[in-house]
This record gives C-alpha cells, structure tokens and sequence, in this order.
C-alpha cells in the first residue's frame, strides 16, 4: 500500500461531511441543481466531487462497486482505507462508481416492490456538468430545469420503473447534480 | 467546542440516518426503515426529529423549534438547547431567520423558503397502521397500491359524522403513488405541504425516515362529493387578530371564559409588533412578555 492512499480524507470529519451531506442532500432533493463540495483528494481517476460522497455517504456496511474506468488498486485501496466499504460486484452495490459507459446499469439492485429503498446509488463521474441540456421535470423542480445528461434513453427508462430504479449522482471537479429515479427526462 | 461529537451522534449512525433521508427524497412518500438510536430523552419527545436534525445541521444553521406551532414549550427548548449544546448551531424563534426548523405537529403560518428545511417529530409515520396492525401486510399494501381500506375509514366519517371527520394526521397521496401520513399536523396545514423547502419526517420509535423533496404534489384524500377542507375555529385571533392563521382555544376560568389565539407564536408576535391588536388583546410593549 503507498502511502498516498492514506491521505485524501477529511481533515476534520465531522464538520466536512455535514457541509458535504447538506450539498448531497440538496442536490437529491432538487435534481439538476449543481452543488459545489470540498474537502477530499481521492486518486485519479476519482474526481473531488465523487471522493466526497463516497467519504460522507459509504462505511463498512454499503458495498461499493467500482466499474472498469475506476477498478484501480489506488481507488480501491482509498476508498477501503477511509470508509471500510467493501468492494463488490455489481449485484451486491449499494453505491457504484465510474464513468457512464463503463456503468452496467442493469445488474444494479434497482430495489423490491416492498423495499424500493434497497437500490444502488450510481455516481457518474462525467466530463462536463452544466445546466445546458436534457429537460428535466419532477419532483423537487419547479416547472423544469436542464442538465447535461449523458443520454436520455436510459434515464427515462429508469423513471418508469417507479418506486423501483436507480437513483444518479454526477460529479465532475469539484461539482455534483443529482437524477432522483422520480425526475422525468426529456 | 463541546465534548460532544459535532451533533451529538457519532459518524457512523449519522451516514446511515443520511442515506436513509437520500433514498426518503428519491421516493416521496415511502417510509425507510433506518436503526433508529436512543437518544437522551423518552421516546415520544422527538427522537425521529431530532436523529434527523442531527444528521442535516452543519454549523452555519440557524435552529428553530416548535412545539404544536409555540417555540417557548419544554419540548422545544429542551430540543433548541441540545443542539445549542450539541452542535454549537445559532438559534432563533424568528421562522424567517431559521434555515432548519424541527417541528411537532404544525407548519409555520409563514411560507418557507427554497433554502429552508423543516423536519418533522412522527409518533405513527404508517398511515394505515390503525386499521391494519400488521407491518407485513401495511408493507405490502403500500407495494401494491392497495390504499381502499383508507377511502373506507374516510366513508364511514361521513356515514357516522355526515362529514370526513379526520382532523388532524389527514392522510394525503404524494406524488400520486405513496399514501403518507404527514404526522399529526392539523388538515389546516395539509395545503402547504407543497412548498418550496425540503421537508424530512423522522419516527424515532417506529424506526422510519420519509421525505417530501420541494414543489412536490401532495393531495389529501377525498371524495369528489366530499372535497378536502382545511379548517380552524371560526374566529379570529384574540391577541393579534390574524382571520387566517390556525388557532388554540384556551380556557381562561371555570365560568367558561375562553380565548382563542394563534398557535404560531412567532406569526402572533411578529404581527403585535406590527401593530396589529385582537378583540381581548394589549398594544405590544417591548418588555411586556
């Protein structure tokens, strides 16, 4: 283990993961709202944004799954030594991570018809972020809002799963926007 | 600095009570179980609201909490106190300054803001809970959208009262899937349930987490010749006037003298400062109170 994979983490736990779970929060609760987060130096290729959330949001008890672009010895043995989390195949995560292409989004536990809670949270790392793009409307968006989406396909099809589905954080740099499976794209 | 961890619980139930409040706003509605802690106070006192308020505050927030509308109860000062002590937050009775506000049973008379987040105290988040004991089969009459039992219990108000007589814990639908109970707010308040802050339901007992993301459609159920109706005493305030706020009665002596005032007290005292008197109130005075 090289000794970079021990630095990288909050510096003062606590108080970084309450500013960062307010922005998570925010974001989930408002989709397409692009929140700005500090406080993390994950490895490449990890960006800052998805270095936060899986240090506020993952602990021993949450697998992660870490999809081709980002199966790294370095993020693997990051995210181990900061939250425990084990690394898992894609049936078993609760969070995944990578980019989008690299992201099987099928095999995700997209929840059950009594515990829709019981699926993954995807974060997509993602070149650019910006409110230029996909329609989005739903819950938590006045009227409606835009956000750069990957595609649209698979985000649509997701939302007519309702109450089941995925449910998508994108980060990029330093900043992160959610996709609740209730929004409606396009 | 305190001794405490920074708002009393420590990280590991904090990101577990998190991702319970993520996967409650992904799913409007629909209760997730989290492993609900003990906290320092009985259950009954909040313990749902306050885990919840934990696991939001950041050290920026200004704390506000209220008790049935009043923000000077024992419930609601012990609770300010503790995060006070806890996690070193500002806070304030003001409903315009607070950026997260716990409450038992009422929402603020005052609209709240994009950037504000109220969290609710729930004793029974299960809506269907008193007519059907049994989680398994509560459980998998949400699953199936099998809610016929409710419009039943709403019928038989109107057969045995010749009008729904639910008053308070009014269920509504949210986003047209999950029904909910949105904790025992009086059905006045039920219309502000579409708001434009986020708000957060904890049941501490009941070891449940649900959520209403903002601009969220939430309509109370009814029948199309029994529409919904909000209401309150038909009075008005007797301290400040106010003909729309939501209103306690209070029995002033054995002769059966009674006043009514408004249970939010801040939307009370903000409109006496402005002036305003009602039929058995005094022009406010700075030092009166």
């Amino acid at each position: 283990m090289q000794a970079q994979v021990l630095e990288g983490g909050f510096a003062n736990l606590p108080v970084d993961t309450s500013y960062a779970f307010r922005a998570i929060m925010t974001a989930m609760a408002r989709p397409g709202e692009i929140a700005q987060v500090r406080g993390a130096t994950p490895p490449a290729p990890m960006s800052l944004a998805a270095g936060v959330v899986v240090l506020t949001l993952c602990d021993p008890e949450t697998p992660v799954y870490l999809a081709a672009s980002h199966d790294t010895q370095q993020v693997s043995d990051w995210i181990t030594f900061h939250t425990g989390a084990p690394i898992t195949q894609a049936q078993g995560a609760m969070f995944a991570l990578g980019a989008w292409d690299d992201l099987p989004l099928a095999d995700f536990p997209h929840g059950t018809a009594e515990y829709p809670d019981r699926s993954a949270t995807v974060i997509v790392e993602t070149q650019k972020l910006s409110n230029n793009g996909t329609v989005l409307c739903g819950p938590g968006i006045k009227d409606h809002t835009h956000l750069s989406l990957p595609e649209t396909q698979a985000f649509q099809a997701n939302a007519t799963l309702f109450p089941l589905g995925l449910d998508f954080i994108f980060t990029c740099d330093d900043r992160l926007a959610a996709l609740p499976r209730t929004t409606r794209v396009g | 600095m305190s001794d405490y961890n920074f708002a009393y619980l420590d990280e590991q139930t904090k990101r577990m009570i998190r991702r319970a409040i993520l996967k409650g706003l992904a799913i409007p509605g629909y209760q997730v179980p989290f492993a609900s802690r003990e906290m320092p106070m009985p259950y009954g006192w909040g313990t749902g609201g306050v885990q919840v308020s934990a696991a939001v505050l950041t050290p920026d927030d200004t704390f506000k909490v209220i008790d049935q509308g009043a923000d000077d109860t024992t419930n609601a000062v012990s609770i300010r106190r503790f995060f006070q002590k806890t996690a070193g937050v500002a806070v304030t009775e003001a409903t315009a300054e607070a950026s997260v506000i716990q409450t038992r049973h009422r929402i603020p008379e005052q609209d709240l803001r994009a950037d504000q987040i109220l969290v609710y105290q729930v004793p029974i988040p299960e809506p269907l809970r008193f007519l059907e004991p049994s989680e398994v089969e509560t459980r998998k009459m949400h699953a199936l959208e099998e809610y016929g039992l409710m419009h039943v219990k709403l019928y038989e108000d109107i057969s045995q009262h010749g009008d729904i007589a639910t008053a308070y814990a009014y269920p509504v639908k949210v986003e047209g899937r999950y029904v909910m109970d949105p904790s025992p707010i009086p059905k006045f308040d039920n219309p502000k349930l579409e708001m434009a802050g986020i708000q957060l339901f904890g049941a501490g007992r009941e070891q449940r987490i649900y959520a209403i993301p903002p601009y969220t459609q939430v309509v109370s159920l009814d029948f199309d010749d029994y529409p919904f109706q909000p209401t309150k005493a038909d009075h008005a305030c007797d301290l400040c006037g106010a003909e729309e706020s939501y209103l306690d009665e209070l029995i002033m002596d054995d002769a059966g003298g009674r006043m009514f005032m408004c249970s939010d007290t801040d939307y009370c005292a903000t409109r006496r400062k402005q002036g305003h008197v009602g039929a058995q109130g005094v022009p406010y005075k700075e030092d009166a109170a």
